[in-house]
């Protein structure tokens, strides 16, 4: 009986993979076939895949999905410019779960049309994939992958488009120290892991610029009320309140102040950058509120690209989301290095890791670590009129 | 040094509760309006059956989406303008009869699928009780599939921030007022239902010996039944309230509002109507005061360190006596 059992075991696992893999290939996007003979643009005689890895379904597919269509956006953009080299398209949907990750990224270095990836979009799955795209040579560019420490372990094919969480928290604070002149702040949290770290960055550097953090509160994520909250604020009369969580919590919070006749300013982290936020405090409410990220998240004003909003609307039938833009840059990166005649991972992975290239959110240039050169930038996002309206850069 | 500074802190928060302690106060009523409300569920099916239906929490979810529903049909929008005067007060009682209503037909079904089965066969406590968590958790996990696992919106129906008047200071809100007094009202309306009614007669004859009462001719299915309606009712009551108060719902909105009802219900004697009513302001006030003595974090801590206490003196909870023993 035993010895059937384990026979049983890695048969199942086998049948399992195999299942897995035959449901990805439906993904894999047919090229134009009819497309007219080249005329012009770029010749390439190999078929070449660019893959998107991160969550298309569960509870994180919302970002997953922001990026992997800006990933397709540049391709098919690509491949109507250039009937010669028809680009494929393929997503490993690893559900943002680290424990999903291993046997999608094997997959993917399997496929030798693979030549590079947009992603892993978060840093869970970054820890259990990057090992094995490092053994392959397989090049990734990741949109938002925000883990500091992702940087530090050697990886060679590692490329981040964005800034790291250790940029965030200081530009917040110098944000509310500059920009809002604000004296008294109120630091709130929501305990998690994330949003804890965030508020106490935030809180040490107000401290250290000389702004008084009068009050410091950890909600539940949980509950709903969080009147008592309102209350302690409302007592200590702040100029500004931050808060580091999620989007559903901080409209939640941000609603429930408003509604106590609290008045300050209302500033949050990438967690809360979510058109969720309004739609949790309500258009009157959000009003004014300031969501900052590393990504660039401006619907109508990516510079070279004013009409992307548009584009990608037409592409994908959604609106653009946080990392949409930055999907987006990493397909056309991956593309660029395509186009200058790069066609192995090898090749491909000395141009990211080299060249200079003009995205739509900003310049790319990688240090050899594969954080991007020069200073760290930070974007506001401000909700005006019941919709998130670009703000600017505010640290870096 | 350690000392100091929790010692600093707990002088901060007193002071924090000085000041502001009608502001806590009337917060804490209000939500301890809701926790009573619901723990009158809890406490009914507990004084007759025995049993814990953990299933209560959901029914309160359903509410909220039936709720939610009669905004829909009447056709509001989140950002509609506000109603006032007589046209207010028939939304609300519109919206009200419907949460009432898919929360009590959903509480009769729940008993007819998850218990009455169980207790035909003659089943143990215990099996029902599983019986409870798993219709709890495939109701929840039902909406989940069906509605998503986002929040939904609960439109603004009036201009709720508007100050009623003024408590030593602090701005009554009209939606507090609003909770508290339809929360007393329909605790009243119960207690005298159970207390003076024939239909309240059998429910007490059945919770203080089941047999008895059978052999004198109380038909046990029907106060079953009855129980059940009468707490979904009162779940229903809330989940209005509640979507008045907080605005907004989705599949496992019940959970943590289930588990602080039902310790409400303990709190204040499980099986006892008015003990349910006492424990959810209770629990309503601790939290708040707890909350700015120590810090938001502490909140839970602090209640359940009081129910802990509590049940150590008094192990059947502040008032103790059991449904049965009522007077008629």
């Amino acid at each position: 009986m035993k010895k059937w059992f384990r026979l049983l075991v890695p048969i199942a696992a086998v049948a399992l993979l195999a299942a897995a893999c035959g449901d990805d290939d439906d993904d894999v996007a047919t090229t134009d076939e009819t497309a007219a003979p080249a005329a012009a643009g770029v010749v390439c005689a190999d078929p070449l895949t660019i893959a998107f890895f991160g969550a298309q379904t569960g509870d994180a597919a919302n970002l997953g999905l922001n990026e992997s269509r800006g990933a397709e956006l540049a391709i098919n953009e690509f491949n109507a410019a250039n009937p010669a080299c028809q680009i494929g398209y393929k997503a490993f949907d690893s559900q943002g779960n680290p424990d999903n990750a291993p046997a999608l990224a094997q997959q993917a270095v399997d496929e030798a049309a693979i030549v590079a990836i947009v992603g892993p979009a978060f840093s869970g799955e970054s820890r259990t994939a990057n090992p094995i795209f490092e053994a392959a040579g397989l090049p990734i560019v990741t949109p938002s992958a925000s883990a500091p420490d992702l940087s530090t372990l050697g990886w060679t094919i590692f490329h981040r488009l964005i800034a790291n969480d250790d940029s965030q928290g200081p530009a917040i604070a110098a944000h509310i120290a500059g920009e809002l002149a604000a004296a008294k702040v109120a630091v709130i949290d929501d305990n998690s892991e994330y949003g804890l770290s965030l508020a106490e960055i935030v809180a040490g550097e107000l401290e250290a610029a000389g702004v008084e953090v009068t009050v410091t509160d950890h909600v539940d994520p949980a509950s709903q009320d969080f009147s008592a909250t309102v209350t302690k604020v409302k007592d200590a009369g702040v100029d500004v309140v931050m808060y580091g969580g999620y989007y559903a919590e901080a409209g939640r919070l941000r609603k429930q102040l408003v509604d106590g006749g609290v008045t300050a300013g209302f500033i949050s982290g990438d967690g809360s950058l979510d058109p969720g936020f309004i739609e949790a405090a309500g258009a009157e409410a959000a009003e004014g509120a300031i969501l900052t990220a590393a990504a660039f998240f401006s619907p109508d004003g990516y510079t070279g690209g004013a009409d992307f909003g548009a584009k990608f609307l037409a592409d994908s039938g959604s609106a653009p989301g946080l990392y949409s833009a930055e999907g987006y840059d990493g397909a056309n990166l991956i593309l660029a290095a395509i186009t200058a005649g790069n066609t192995t991972r090898e090749a491909i992975n000395t141009f990211l890791s080299t060249a200079s290239f003009q995205g739509i959110t900003k310049t790319f240039k990688f240090l050899p670590n594969g954080e991007l050169d020069g200073p760290a930038a930070i974007y506001a996002t401000v909700v005006e009129g019941g919709v998130l309206v670009g703000a600017g850069q505010i640290g870096g | 040094m350690i000392a100091t500074v929790v010692l600093a802190s707990l002088s901060e928060g007193a002071r924090l509760l000085r000041d502001n302690f009608w502001d806590y106060t009337v917060t804490g009523a209000t939500i301890g309006a809701i926790y009573s409300l619901v723990a009158l569920g809890y406490t009914l099916v507990y004084g007759v059956l025995r049993l814990i239906n953990f299933a209560h929490s959901e029914i309160f979810m359903i509410g909220t989406f039936g709720a939610l529903y009669a905004t829909q049909w009447l056709g509001f929008d989140p950002g509609d303008p506000k109603k006032t005067g007589i046209a207010l007060i028939g939304v609300l009682l519109f919206c009200l009869v419907i949460a009432m209503a898919v929360s009590g037909a959903s509480a009769v079904v729940l008993e007819r699928i998850a218990y009455r089965p169980l207790r035909r066969r003659g089943s143990t406590r215990l099996a029902a009780l599983i019986s409870a968590i798993g219709a709890s958790f495939a109701i929840s996990e039902a909406f989940a599939l069906w509605r998503g696992r986002n929040f939904e919106q609960f439109p603004r129906l009036f201009d709720k921030t508007h100050t009623v008047f003024t408590l030593f200071g602090y701005d009554v809100r009209a939606d507090q007022v609003l909770i508290i007094l339809s929360a007393l009202f329909m605790m009243v309306a119960l207690d005298q239902f159970v207390r003076r009614t024939r239909l309240g007669r059998g429910v007490r004859a059945v919770a203080q010996n089941s047999e008895t009462a059978q052999l004198m001719g109380v038909n046990i299915d029907r106060v079953i039944v009855l129980t059940f309606l009468l707490g979904g009712l009162m779940a229903g009551g809330a989940a209005l309230l509640d979507m008045v108060f907080l605005e907004q719902t989705r599949y496992n909105i019940g959970f943590i509002l289930g588990v602080k009802a039902f310790t409400a219900a303990v709190l204040g004697g499980i099986g006892n109507l008015r003990g349910a009513l006492l424990g959810g302001f209770v629990l309503g006030l601790v939290e708040n005061y707890g909350s700015a003595l120590f810090g938001t974090q502490w909140k839970d801590v602090i209640s359940f360190t009081l129910l802990v206490a509590v049940l150590m003196f008094r192990p059947t909870g502040l008032l103790g006596e059991s449904l049965g023993k009522a007077r008629a």
